[in-house]
């Protein structure tokens, strides 16, 4: 039997946290994990925040971030135990044995120096390759991850070449030492979903040629599931399951497993669109002080009670529809109709009536609550402001309002701080309820989440929607919600509606060019969906 | 909140107050009148003169006590009018925005182009220093600074949602700046506060030794300086108490801001 | 063009209206407040009557904006003109104790700049031990004292008890450099002791800054020396905010200089300016102040400048 390249044995890892009012303490954030990666093969590390996925990624390298400290275990590379060894030792094993590959590849090259001097510096300072060897390599590897003009890409700075291709460049720094392990930590997390693919295509395939062995770490199951040949997932600290790809994916286990796996499985059925509640019309819209508009005419309806998902990439304009409606950027042409009334465009003049009516939840529920206001304040401020209830009457509401969004009794008297993730979004949700809304827009509120954190989020409004009769308009990137929760949809593209209409019609082919990329590009929960994609996509361009 | 405070605050609480105590009760506690000639030129340190006396034969510990009250009383004003001043109009510049903002804030640049000490050594040499304009001088001056930290701070808070979303329900200015924006911005004010405190301190000092703030017979620390200089080439060091004075001061106040500030971040760091 | 000229002669620009808006406010600030020079010269005994005779003979019963330009014009040309007190002429005054000032920061500049820039890096190198806790602490302290104290209590060690340097600083044109350097050895302690706790304070949080950056870790995980990683990622990166806090304090240099030299009684502009002050010869204190703002004014352009040519963003556009 051969040692594997990778051996991980009760692998513990500590830091110091400093919480408020109290001394700076220990914790353990990974409580004993084991896991072996042979040569040759990708093991994907799956978990949602602080499960200790890229604590662990890094401890390959006896590398702690910030406060962290490797307590104990082993951590065998090659036969030898990294965390015994000296720094000279261990500085030897870093960018020759094992690389890394970040999620921010524009934070982490230097931007003061080319592309090419860092991408080959590992393998020429640890003895590799000479200097012109190296950068062979190096173009070779842009070659080969598809990099646009391979043979002078090195010479550009890091801000001159776009995200998606500085984290392909980031690939070949990890590839070009020609290293036994690449540790990747969330590689494709920072990068839009049609870039995403390319990129993760682009690393798949240099790990195959190359053939060596790589930790994958992620959040996303059904991107690993497209390079792993081995999955352990990972919460809190510690394992949960470990098995092959198809075993993980076909039939997990655990329950917590088969959570993730099963998370975007809510359904809903679509409703037909009746007269509309909101309607905007031909709007054009521009920042102040610019010279180009980010809105081109965008002409959509939403009917009362139902869900209108807005879907599209950074810069897609999608943001900006929502500030428009809310009346925070006045628009330069068009109109919207709201409730059978015009819209003030500005929304310092519009009625009260037309801001209680109109109600907005945001990303992050973290700023968009007041550090300094209880849960009780929050929620009963629009209770006070526009029905004017006082004393017993708000209490009594604000509580109704907690039971609606699950959350119980002893949650007025809290501070956001003291709340979960998941918790301040309710909240959030519960202060939009207040005001007895026909319409509320979510902007990208469960982006932020953990996939179940978010799969509960969805299923509130979903019920909401049903109890409150309220409609949503709802802005996201994330195809999978779309398909969970829309009854029409409109796919933006540029600052222009590229398609629009009922789910079923937007989501039936045939498709225009650009929204048949973006739903192709999702990365889907099963085996081969990358090659499936990628091997239609040559089909098409062949055919034209 | 005040359980747990640490060492290095608590110290920097128990002299801060000592000082300020000794300055609001120095007619009681000073041995001697301010004024009275008590003894011989530079006696050295006795019984009945703790510090010894000036170069007029004056107490130097009473000497000391109704410098202290001077200048911590005109530093105080002077920090207090900055502050109403600066932070108001920060407040206002960040939550209007547009033209006022611009407007208020390239004077502000425009003033802090020349250093604070060139500016009142200019408006100095063609009015009177009284303790009045002195305050004034030094608080409109420093005003300022704390413009800059108060709009900056405001500008960070309005950009938050939660004020988008209370501007969204249709609040009104005085609720969003006293509700939304005032809670949140406290802490870091209070704690420039004992910077700026600290740096009327030296800066009064400094202007009292160069001869063109507190005027003699008042005591002030700076003062106390410029009067028993000649007495260093002697090897007495009787100008040497009020460094020990404004260093104990002004370290001890720095250690309360210090705490100050880390309580807000450590807050920050805790909503998370 | 390529936007880093255009960003540079921008910042140029802005400067050259910021001088010109400064000239302006220390000029108007001597004009709004009550009392004018000819006041000031005939004191309490002055009869309506002779007071009008003098505001005349000075061109004091002109309007503020003529006589501001013709001071400004006479700025540019080198006027400064003269002194109420003695009637000689400013500028000469000026361009001898300008010399003097200069020698007494350059020194002080030479000194500090140095030797701050190392103990900041001793103090990244050794965050949150004990080096960095003292070179903290004794930053705080002198941070906590008026320049004037500082000065105090090294000539009452330092010249009065140990006889190692003059307690004054006299220096004659004819002296050796030695010489010159040793009379003016306190001067530049206290100078170096001011500028360099914000200097190094200032560059320690730049420095810690950079070595904070993600680049930083991925030299780290390419197995390079700590030297190395400083060398090739970290210095790089941190040239140009070092250089920005050099400037900014030199700035402060002329404000730490005008109470250093009256302490020491030496003869130059803060010496001047202070002196001035005192005997309300506004002339002189405009001239001064105007050359002070304006000496702050430029070495904070120089920073910018410095910035915006060490961004490599800027440097090399898309």
């Amino acid at each position: 039997m051969t040692t594997p390249l990778l051996q991980v044995r009760g692998l513990k890892i500590g830091a110091t946290v400093y919480p408020p009012g109290e001394k700076p303490h220990d914790i353990e954030i990974v409580h004993g994990v084991d896991f072996d990666v042979e040569a040759g093969k990708v093991l994907g590390l799956i978990g949602e925040s602080g499960a200790g996925k890229s604590t662990i990624g890094l401890a390959s390298m006896a590398y702690g971030r910030g406060g962290v400290e490797l307590t104990g275990g082993e951590v065998m590379v090659n036969g030898r135990d990294v965390l015994q060894s000296n720094l000279r030792d261990i500085r030897k094993l870093r960018g020759a044995e094992v690389t890394y590959v970040s999620q921010s590849a524009a934070a982490s090259f230097n931007p003061a120096k080319r592309i090419m001097e860092q991408v080959i510096e590992a393998a020429v300072l640890q003895g590799k390759f000479s200097k012109s060897d190296a950068e062979d390599r190096a173009r070779a590897l842009f070659d080969k991850l598809g990099l646009p003009d391979p043979d002078h890409i090195g010479n550009r700075y890091p801000h001159q070449v776009s995200g998606g291709q500085l984290q392909r460049c980031m690939t070949a720094l990890a590839l070009c030492p020609e290293p036994d392990l690449v540790v990747f930590d969330e590689p494709t997390t920072a990068l839009d979903v049609t870039t995403q693919i390319d990129v993760l295509k682009a690393i798949k395939d240099a790990i195959r040629d190359t053939g060596v062995a790589a930790l994958y770490i992620t959040h996303d199951l059904a991107v690993v599931a497209q390079v792993a040949d081995h999955i352990m997932v990972l919460r809190q600290g510690e394992m949960v399951e470990y098995g092959t790809t198809d075993q993980i994916i076909n039939a997990p286990q655990e329950e917590y497993t088969q959570a993730l796996v099963s998370v975007r499985s809510i359904t809903h059925e679509e409703k037909q669109p009746t007269e509309p509640v909101l309607r905007v019309e031909n709007i054009t819209a521009r920042y102040a002080g610019t010279k180009f508009d980010v809105l081109h005419n965008v002409s959509v309806d939403l009917s009362p009670g139902q869900t209108l998902a807005v879907v599209g990439e950074s810069g897609s304009g999608k943001s900006t529809l929502a500030r428009v409606i809310t009346g925070l950027l006045p628009p330069r042409d068009g109109a919207i109709t709201f409730a059978g009334r015009t819209l003030s465009p500005d929304q310092p003049s519009r009625s009260l009536e037309d801001l209680r009516e109109l109600q907005m939840i945001y990303q992050m529920a973290d700023t968009a609550m007041n550090p300094r206001q209880t849960v009780g304040t929050i929620i009963g401020r629009p209770l006070e402001f526009y029905f004017g209830l006082k004393g017993k009457e708000k209490q009594q509401r604000i509580q109704e309002l907690l039971d609606e969004i699950e959350l119980g009794e002893g949650f007025q008297d809290r501070y956001p701080a003291e709340l979960s993730g998941g918790q301040k979004q309710r909240v959030c949700i519960a202060r939009a309820l207040a005001a007895k809304p026909k319409l509320i827009i979510c902007d990208e509120v469960t982006s932020a989440l953990d996939p179940l954190v978010a799969d509960g989020i969805l299923k509130l409004l979903l019920n909401l929607q049903r109890v409150e009769d309220v409609a949503y308009l709802f802005i996201t990137h994330d195809l999978a919600t779309v398909r969970a929760i829309a009854d029409s949809i409109a796919v933006m593209y540029q600052g222009r509606v590229q398609r629009y209409g009922t789910k079923s019609e937007v989501l039936t082919p045939p498709f225009d060019d650009y929204t048949d990329l973006l739903l192709s590009s999702v990365p889907e929960m099963k085996l081969g969906w990358l090659e499936e994609v990628i091997a239609h996509r040559k089909m098409e361009s062949a055919g034209n | 909140m005040l359980k747990n405070i640490p060492l290095s605050a608590a110290i920097g609480l128990i002299i801060t107050g000592t000082y300020f105590l000794a300055a609001i009760f120095a007619g009681v506690i000073a041995p001697y009148g301010m004024a009275e000639t008590v003894g011989d030129v530079w006696e050295p340190s006795s019984a009945a003169h703790w510090l010894g006396t000036d170069q007029i034969g004056r107490d130097l510990l009473t000497r000391m006590i109704y410098g202290g009250q001077t200048t911590i009383f005109i530093a105080t004003a002077a920090t207090i009018l900055s502050f109403t001043t600066g932070a108001v109009l920060g407040f206002i510049a960040a939550v209007s925005g547009g033209w006022v903002d611009q407007l208020m804030s390239r004077l502000v640049d425009l003033f802090m182009s020349i250093p604070s000490l060139i500016l009142a050594l200019v408006i100095l040499s063609s009015i009177e220093a009284t303790v009045v304009t002195l305050i004034v001088i030094m608080g409109l001056l420093d005003s300022t600074r704390v413009y800059r930290l108060a709009r900056a701070v405001a500008v960070d808070i309005t950009v938050m949602d939660y004020v988008e979303a209370a501007r969204l329900r249709g609040e009104k200015l005085k609720w969003i700046i006293f509700r939304e924006i005032l809670p949140n911005a406290l802490s870091p004010l209070v704690a420039e506060m004992g910077l700026r405190f600290i740096f009327m301190v030296l800066f009064i000092s400094t202007l009292s030794f160069l001869g063109i703030g507190v005027q003699p017979p008042l005591a002030d620390w700076g003062g106390i300086v410029k009067e028993n200089k000649e007495g260093i080439n002697f090897g007495i060091g009787a100008a040497l108490y009020p460094a020990v004075a404004i260093a104990t001061l002004s370290i001890s106040v720095n250690l309360i801001a210090d705490w100050i500030l880390t309580r807000t971040t450590s807050l920050k760091g805790g909503r998370g | 063009m390529h936007p880093v000229i255009i960003l540079v002669a921008q910042r140029l620009g802005l400067g050259l209206i910021l001088l010109f808006a400064a000239s302006a406010l220390i000029f108007g600030l001597t004009e709004v407040l009550p009392g004018d020079a000819a006041q000031a010269i005939l004191g309490q005994a002055a009869t309506a009557e002779n007071l009008a005779n003098l505001r005349a003979e000075m061109g004091l019963d002109q309007p503020a904006i003529s006589r501001y330009f013709q001071w400004l014009g006479g700025i540019v040309t080198g006027d400064l003109g003269n002194a109420l007190t003695n009637k000689l002429p400013i500028a000469d005054q000026v361009s001898r104790r300008m010399s003097a000032t200069l020698f007494l920061a350059f020194w002080a500049a030479i000194i500090s700049v140095p030797l701050a820039i190392l103990l900041g890096l001793i103090a990244v190198r050794y965050q949150n031990r004990w080096p960095d806790k003292l070179i903290s602490g004794v930053t705080l302290a002198s941070i906590s004292l008026p320049e004037f104290m500082i000065a105090y209590i090294l000539v009452f060690f330092f010249a009065v008890k140990l006889f190692w340097a003059p307690s004054f600083a006299s220096v004659s044109p004819g002296m050796p450099l030695l010489e010159q350097l040793h009379a003016i050895s306190l001067p530049v302690a206290v100078l170096t002791l001011v500028v360099l706790a914000h200097m190094m304070r200032m560059t320690r949080a730049a420095i810690l800054n950079v070595m904070q950056s993600a680049y930083i870790e991925t030299a780290e995980l390419k197995g390079l020396t700590t030297f190395t990683v400083i060398r090739k990622h970290a210095f790089p990166n941190a040239i140009a905010p070092i250089v920005n806090v050099v400037m900014i304090n030199l700035a402060y240099l002329v404000v730490g200089v005008v109470v250093v030299e009256v302490v020491f009684a030496y003869p130059g502009m803060g010496q001047y300016l202070v002196d001035a002050v005192v005997k309300r010869d506004v002339p002189v204190v405009l001239a001064c102040g105007v050359i002070f703002a304006a000496v702050y004014i430029i070495l904070n352009i120089v920073a910018d400048v410095v910035s915006i040519l060490a961004n490599p963003r800027l440097r090399h556009p898309k």
